[in-house]
């Protein structure tokens, strides 16, 4: 028996990785009444995969059997994969003995579609339920809402749960009819603004009573794919800013996309997923959250994709050099937070410190400002700006040009046989979407 | 000005600081007492350790540091850095000398780097927490060897007990050979003069194993293979949050 478990937790495992959620963040429970388990507010990673992703949560489909076939996906009907669906009980032990050895946070459950989303939902309900009642587990739970489930049991699911998610997986309406056309939109955005709604309601109430059945109370999250369709970066930002205020949600997760299904004409053919899109996609999801940026501002209105070679702070700052210098010395927080090279941490600690004494370029330094970058747009006690005449684009130019330099001497140590060529890395690759 | 040498615990450090308030000294360096090196021509002061001086200074600093920083000084003497003493002791007496708070001061350097100090010993508390790997024996006990870079295993008894609370676990710090072991009820500091563990990597000896705990650690090794994504290999965004120390003492990364 011990076997055949090994094998459904490798297949399962496998077909759930290209989930990128696993934070554990955003609610804080004590263990009371004696049971197992707790949850930090803070989230906490327990190891780390050769990918370099975290591993926080136990993260499995329940089956990956699927009743659907949509394009981009690994599990979907026609693909020959191996099969495997783990009993209810199966889940429960496995995540209590992980939990037990401190190997993981909580629960990720998520799986593939069989008979019917209704009997799907139904069944991952059961786990959460079984945990939180019968074993008295009191550690993190995240469900996936399965789209087209009954409003009933995805809100019993959220009892149990703390977080809830449904993906969006792909940006706009149009493609996701051509890759999945037994899908559709409102059945995803459905669950998502039910959840929403009861997050909101719950939030209320406890402000009024002082018993609340909690409601998903880490919040709710999606993802998007990211380079399997044509949809461009303003639409994916201005989508996910209004998740973030409409929806309210507390993550979207990017995820760059893979080639699982070579053989399908409709994806795009790429030798390597779109590592630095994604990653400018996060670092603009993070201006929009931490750095109070609005999605308009990340980008302008002309070319509707991020620079992939500067980030997109400080392009914004390349494009705006009206607003620059920042005297750091007098501006205002939200101005400081905006200087390429301060980061919130080290925005923070200049107000804290220019209370006692004007800040020089050594304090700055010392307090982790990178000044490589910021030199070019702040002021401070002695520095003189080297704002100076600075066109936009020779800007931009010149501070690549100085990492480039950096970057070489690190590798300067020895001569190389045979000197790499020059690739045009600057001119984006061109994807070809077949219609 | 003088050589200042005490024992090498935090009292002894705040009973120094007593000393020289009560007797007018300009500590040139504070040092421990096994890193002193002889110095000729210099005046030399060994402090003893008076718990009752050490408590009155540790309680003066507590009516002046903001609540948030009410453990910094002891954090920052947990990373044992060479200096933290000097820079403690300037940081104190000038504490004590203004009338307002100097806490956020980012601009000295004392206080920077004292939170730096004290940012390290948390981030060792953070990953302790993380990595902590129990293994089950078949008396029911779960235990767990650690190692951790600072002596920051006392810190992390609130959490394990709030959440292993319905399971007796000792937690093992091989690197100081003490320990503590939750019994159901209550935590003690525990230890362990005969060792039935693995004096390098915490392993308990396989007879004493519960049956089934070689083959979880094969389920999680198992597991942690199989969601790890090929195609975006990044080992040394890896080894950044999981550095190699820890490697050994966990199931999915020691090699068997």
């Amino acid at each position: 028996m011990q076997v055949s478990v090994q094998e459904k937790l490798k297949i399962l495992a496998d077909a759930a990785k290209y989930d990128v959620s696993c934070s554990s963040s955003g609610n804080s429970r004590s263990n009371s009444g004696g049971g197992i388990g707790n949850a930090v507010a803070a989230g906490i990673c327990h190891s780390f995969t050769d990918d370099g992703r975290c591993i926080s949560l136990f993260k499995i489909l329940m089956t990956n059997h699927c009743i659907y076939d949509c394009a981009y996906c690994i599990n979907r009907r026609t693909n020959d994969r191996p099969r495997a669906a783990f009993a209810v009980q199966e889940i429960v032990d496995l995540t209590i003995n992980f939990y037990r050895r401190n190997y993981i946070e909580g629960l990720f459950l998520s799986s593939g579609v069989i008979k019917s989303p209704d009997y799907t939902m139904e069944r991952m309900m059961l786990v959460a339920k079984k945990l939180r009642t019968e074993e008295r587990y009191r550690g993190y739970i995240h469900l996936k809402a399965i789209p087209g489930a009954s409003p009933e049991l995805i809100a019993e699911a959220g009892q149990y749960a703390d977080r809830m998610s449904v993906n969006i997986e792909i940006p706009t309406e149009l493609q996701l009819k051509k890759l999945a056309p037994e899908k559709d939109y409102l059945s995803v955005l459905q669950p998502m603004n039910q959840i929403s709604e009861g997050i909101q309601s719950y939030k209320e109430e406890r402000k009024k009573f002082q018993r609340v059945p909690p409601f998903t109370p880490a919040g709710q999250s999606t993802q998007l794919i990211v380079g399997a369709t044509p949809e461009s970066d303003r639409e994916i930002l201005q989508l996910s800013s209004n998740f973030y205020h409409q929806q309210k949600l507390k993550r979207v997760y990017y995820s760059g996309y893979l080639p699982v299904n070579e053989h399908d004409k409709r994806l795009p053919a790429i030798q390597s997923p779109p590592l630095i899109r994604e990653n400018r996609l996060y670092q603009s999801d993070w201006l929009m959250r931490f750095y109070e940026f609005s999605a308009a501002e990340i980008l302008s209105p002309e070319p509707p994709f991020l620079d992939l070679e500067v980030d997109p702070k400080l392009a914004y700052a390349i494009r705006n050099l009206h607003l620059f210098p920042v005297d750091i010395n007098k501006a205002d927080y939200h101005f400081i937070l905006r200087v390429p090279g301060i980061g919130v941490q080290s925005a923070r600690m200049i107000v804290d410190a220019r209370r006692f004494r004007r800040l020089t370029s050594y304090h700055l330094k010392k307090i982790g400002v990178v000044m490589k970058r910021a030199q070019y747009f702040i002021t401070c006690n002695e520095l003189p700006s080297r704002m100076a005449n600075w066109e936009p684009e020779r800007l931009k130019s010149h501070i690549l040009a100085e990492s480039r330099i950096k970057r070489r001497k690190a590798g300067d140590t020895q001569l190389m046989l045979f000197p790499p060529q020059d690739s045009p890395a600057s001119v984006p690759r061109q994807l070809h979407f077949k219609n | 000005m003088a050589y200042l040498i005490y024992d090498g615990t935090f009292e002894g450090l705040l009973s120094t600081v007593f000393q020289c308030y009560q007797q007018k000294i300009t500590p040139t360096d504070i040092c421990r007492e096994a890193d002193f090196q002889e110095i000729l021509f210099t005046e030399k002061l060994t402090v003893a350790t008076n718990e009752q001086q050490a408590g009155r200074v540790w309680k003066a600093l507590q009516k002046k540091l903001h609540q948030r920083n009410r453990e910094l000084p002891f954090m920052a003497f947990l990373s044992g850095e060479a200096g933290v003493e000097m820079v403690l002791y300037r940081f104190v007496r000038r504490l004590f000398d203004t009338s307002f708070s100097i806490e956020t001061d980012y601009g000295d350097a004392d206080v920077l780097q004292l939170k730096k100090m004290e940012r390290k010993v948390l981030q060792e508390t953070s990953r302790l927490l993380q990595f902590v790997r129990f293994q089950e024996t078949k008396d029911g006990l779960y235990f767990s060897p650690v190692e951790p870079a600072y002596d920051v295993l006392p810190f992390t008894i609130r959490h394990f007990k709030d959440r292993f609370a319905d399971q007796q676990w000792l937690i093992y710090d091989l690197k100081r050979d003490y320990g503590f072991y939750y019994d159901l009820k209550t935590v003690r500091e525990v230890e362990i003069s005969e060792k039935t563990f693995s004096r390098v990597d915490g392993k308990v000896k396989a007879d004493l194993l519960q049956e089934q705990e070689t083959s979880y650690q094969v389920l999680w090794k198992n597991y942690f293979d199989s969601i790890n994504i090929k195609e975006r290999r990044n080992h040394k965004l890896q080894r950044q949050h999981m550095p190699q120390r820890y490697w050994k003492f966990l199931p999915e990364k020691s090699s068997k």
